[in-house]
């Protein structure tokens, strides 16, 4: 991938030129076309923030980090639909860092409603309240926002662009828009004649982009049919580059080490032996930890390593399980929300059976691929920073506060990330990495943390407690009674990105807890915050991936209390409550041949989340061969409305759900004296080809509204593997990791 | 001391020290970065190379060590003529983030090597130190399948 750095210095000029996009908020102020970051040179035109004709072609922005969901494919198809130009005749980067790229579906995910149930008005409402992301520039990728983001803004960007052309060929042809049609990134005359964009475009600049429609669904070449990955040729032949692999000219290359108790202060060091060792050129003092910087990874590895450090203590208990009667503990206190509290379930209803369960999750790393890291280039005056990352917009704000420079002199450089799931949203990398690069003006040095290092240093995915309350009466669930209790890494997240605490109702804690999409007259799902020190973040589908666990191993417990079959149980309450639900239980119930029994020896289990505007059903079938458990057999069916890339949703349904067994089956984080006790994959591993399950995907599209792909597939992976092991052995899963209450093929 | 390595078909004079692993001699003093760094104690497959044509952990090879010519991703094909497994990862979509995806298709361009029509079991034992934390393996099986079946055909 060429580097918009690169773009950038080689081709614009301070300049301007006319700038469309985001045309559907134009009326309002806060809706007003925030800055066109891309500056264009003579002979060129910036028809949008998304779109750039020039002489040598046309090139399109995606400004969402490409991360292996397919962002980048599916955004430019968006553009290139209406602007008629084919994918493999265009040029893709990642955009810079800027105001422009602001992701308004991410703000409308934390409006206080259930998502599903969302009026058209309330819809409205959502993405009204998604400007507020382009006034505090929230350039993220996350939240499974990127397609319900872009849906409206890209197709309107390729849209303006394409009449804006068209009206720049009419001009020189002296005829009429109306009479002209486009086709592979040109212009056609009525007699045949084809002026390539590249002609128009110097033209283009001076005119008023004409206002216009989006072309009807029926119409779509691209979208709905899946798309050759623009990033797949790279990345299967070792060419594409990730934050690792950059290297500008000069470059050293350091590696660092933090307090293991994390938060903790660095009362002193000792590194006399580190630097007499080989290829060492200086070590660093970083407050809270220390670097060193050589001419290679490893030497720098081994160097920092051998820094006699003395650490201070960790502000939070130093014990897992004093961590975990911390969480507890918060079930004392008031909830910090009560988002669902329908009838009374201070009374169990006349006749009812009551059941109760508690269930606990441990604290999770991303433990990402590509280990942390960042390269950084300060001049005193400038500073060029390299990495992938989840929020552009935000790490170049902070790295600039570091460096205390303008946020103008700080150019941020996106790069592939070699796996995000939330863990690269988070500013260290880059503000460590500016650190160690303002030790030595003028050299660029790459900044790479050793896997041990990546593993202790994460912001975990929080540990939490859920106490449950049910009752069924007459085969049917009528009250439900949850509490979830754990840290809150929206609240630390906010502290960490502004400065300032964040405070109010949690919705992130209790999405997948208090919104799902089942018909039980008495429902109330509260969330209680633990005050806790340790780094918490978001991980793969948020608070969804706990609370997914935690409800749907509870409306299994409550369909055998009820001595109903559980995928029949949960489509019953389903089907009043939210079609596109019910869909997609009756789609795996079909997928998997369910009939309620199982051979001897076979397991199978159910799970329904929905999340991120999608629900997904799971089916998971599990087989005990001669003593040891498989997970054998997986069929999803999820239903986001609108599978923009099918394949692409396929895979992501897939990831997703294999990300979430994982989990389930063998990760956990614990602590020990104030430190993280595992370091690298022989101690947190996750499913491998050979106990990865057989998986069939349904894609549905009944849903009224867009929902996301990349996260919804992870939280009913975790209970539908614990109902299946429930099914075969009648042990009840209420503790996760799952290996350590059954022999599971690992 | 200078050593010499012979990589891609080409020789480089190496000068670090002899404990260097062949990872970091690839990736930061050759330039090659296709091959990738994911956990540097032999647990991922990331930085999977062949040695004359066995498939071996680059992080656990030191520069002394070396023993014979060194293939790396970028030796196996390029994006304009690519290798029928590079091809067959194509088709087949595999890569996500693709971070890990220089490992395992070196991982499997060996395994075609020695078992041209290898089972899924046969697949399960090859690839199972090869870790992706993006859950591709589905799609790795079917490329995989499709290669071998492509290079009988030649």
């Amino acid at each position: 991938m060429a580097s918009i750095g690169k773009i950038l210095r080689r081709t614009f000029l301070i300049g301007s030129a006319a700038v469309v996009g985001g045309v559907a908020f134009g009326a309002y102020y806060v809706s007003r076309p925030a800055a066109n970051p891309l500056k264009p040179g003579k002979g060129e035109t910036a028809l949008s923030p998304f779109v750039l004709i020039d002489q040598e072609g046309v090139t399109l922005f995606a400004p969402r980090a490409e991360m292996g969901q397919g962002v980048m494919t599916t955004w430019t198809a968006l553009i290139a639909e209406e602007l008629d130009v084919e994918l493999d005749q265009i040029r893709v980067l990642h955009g810079p860092a800027a105001a422009a790229y602001y992701n308004s579906a991410l703000v409308g995910e934390g409006l206080p409603n259930k998502g599903y149930d969302v009026s058209n008005f309330q819809h409205n409402l959502g993405e009204a309240l998604g400007v507020l992301g382009r006034t505090l520039s929230l350039q993220v990728t996350g939240g499974s926002t990127s397609m319900k983001d872009g849906f409206e803004r890209m197709r309107m960007a390729g849209a303006t662009a394409r009449e804006t052309l068209k009206q720049a060929a009419a001009d020189r042809l002296n005829i009429s828009r109306d009479a002209l049609k486009t086709e592979n990134g040109a212009v056609i005359a009525p007699d045949g004649t084809r002026i390539p964009y590249t002609e128009l475009a110097e033209a283009a600049g001076l005119i008023e982009p004409p206002e216009t429609a989006l072309r009807d669904p029926s119409e779509w070449r691209l979208l709905g049919q899946p798309q050759p990955r623009v990033d797949i040729p790279g990345k299967s032949t070792g060419t594409a580059e990730f934050g690792i692999d950059v290297r500008p000219e000069g470059i050293k290359f350091a590696s660092v080490r933090m307090n293991p108790k994390l938060g903790g202060p660095m009362n002193g060091f000792d590194a006399s032996v580190a630097e007499t060792m080989p290829g060492v050129e200086k070590v660093v003092d970083l407050g809270t930890g220390v670097a060193v910087i050589a001419s290679n990874t490893w030497l720098a590895i081994q160097a920092v390593e051998a820094i006699d450090v003395d650490w201070g203590e960790a502000p939070y208990p130093p014990e897992t399980d004093e961590l975990m009667a911390e969480i507890s503990k918060a079930f004392d206190a008031a909830p910090n929300s009560t988002m669902r509290d329908d009838g009374d379930v201070d009374v169990t209803p006349e006749g009812a059976t009551e059941l109760t369960a508690e269930y606990t999750v441990p604290y999770l790393a991303h433990a990402t691929m590509e280990p942390m890291n960042a390269t950084a280039l300060y001049t005193g005056q400038k500073l060029d920073l390299w990495c992938g990352n989840q929020a552009p917009t935000l790490i170049q704000f902070r790295v600039a506060n570091v460096a205390n420079l303008d946020k103008d002199a700080v150019e941020i450089h996106t790069t592939y990330l070699g796996g995000g799931f939330g863990r690269r949203g988070e500013l260290d990398f880059g503000e460590i990495a500016t650190k160690v690069a303002m030790a030595m003006p003028g050299t660029p040095i790459q900044t790479t943390w050793s896997r041990e290092e990546d593993m202790r240093h994460d912001f975990y995915r929080p540990a939490a407690i859920a106490r449950m309350r049910g009752a069924v009466k007459d085969g049917k669930a009528v009250l439900i009674d949850g509490k979830v209790a754990s840290q809150s890494p929206t609240q630390q997240a906010v502290g960490r990105y502004t400065g300032f605490s964040g405070s109010g109702p949690d919705k992130v804690l209790v999405e997948g807890f208090f919104n799902q999409p089942y018909a039980v007259p008495n429902y109330r799902m509260s969330g209680h915050i633990a005050d806790l020190a340790v780094p918490v973040g978001f991980w793969r589908s948020v608070g969804n991936s706990h609370n997914g666990f935690f409800h749907e191993t509870f409306m299994d417990e409550m369909a055998h209390a009820a001595g109903r079959d559980p995928l029949e149980f949960r489509l019953e309450l389903a089907q009043s409550e939210h079609a596109p639900s019910a869909g997609c239980l009756q789609a795996v119930k079909e997928m998997s041949d369910w009939t309620g029994t199982t051979a001897d020896g076979v397991g199978r289990g159910v799970a329904l989340t929905y999340s991120f505007g999608t629900p997904v059903a799971m089916v998971i079938e599990v087989v005990d061969e001669d003593g040891t458990i498989r997970i054998s057999k997986a069929w999803i069916a999820c239903d986001m409305g609108l599978a923009l890339d099918p394949a692409t949703v396929e895979a992501q349904m897939i990831g997703g759900m294999i990300y979430g067994l994982s989990a389930a089956v063998q990760e956990e984080i614990t602590f020990s004296d104030g430190e993280v006790e595992q370091g690298n994959f022989y101690d947190y591993d996750a499913l491998r080809m050979h106990n990865a399950p057989v998986t069939e995907v349904r894609i549905l599209e009944t849903n009224k509204h867009l929902g996301g792909a990349g996260e919804p597939g992870t939280p009913p992976s975790m209970p539908a593997l614990g109902n299946a092991l429930f099914d075969l052995t009648g042990q009840r899963a209420r503790t996760l990791p799952l290996s350590k209450q059954f022999h599971l093929l690992i | 001391m200078a050593t010499t390595l012979n990589i891609n078909g080409k020789a480089h004079q190496v000068d670090l020290p002899d404990d260097v692993p062949l990872l970091w001699v690839l990736r930061d003093e050759v330039g090659l970065t296709g091959t990738k760094f994911g956990c540097g104690v032999s647990a991922c497959g990331a930085c999977t190379v062949h040695i004359d044509g066995e498939a071996v952990r680059s992080c656990q090879v030191a520069l002394s060590d070396v023993w014979g010519d060194v293939t790396t991703i970028e030796g196996l094909g390029t994006p304009d003529a690519m290798a029928t497994i590079q091809q067959a990862w194509v088709d087949h979509q595999v890569a996500q983030c693709g971070y890990c995806q220089s490992g395992q298709i070196m991982q499997a361009a060996a395994l075609l090597a020695e078992n041209p029509l290898p089972t899924d079991i046969d697949i399960d034992d090859a690839m199972q130190g090869n870790l992706c934390r993006c859950g591709t393996y589905p799609r790795i099986r079917a490329a995989i399948h499709d290669a071998a079946a492509k290079l009988k055909e030649v």
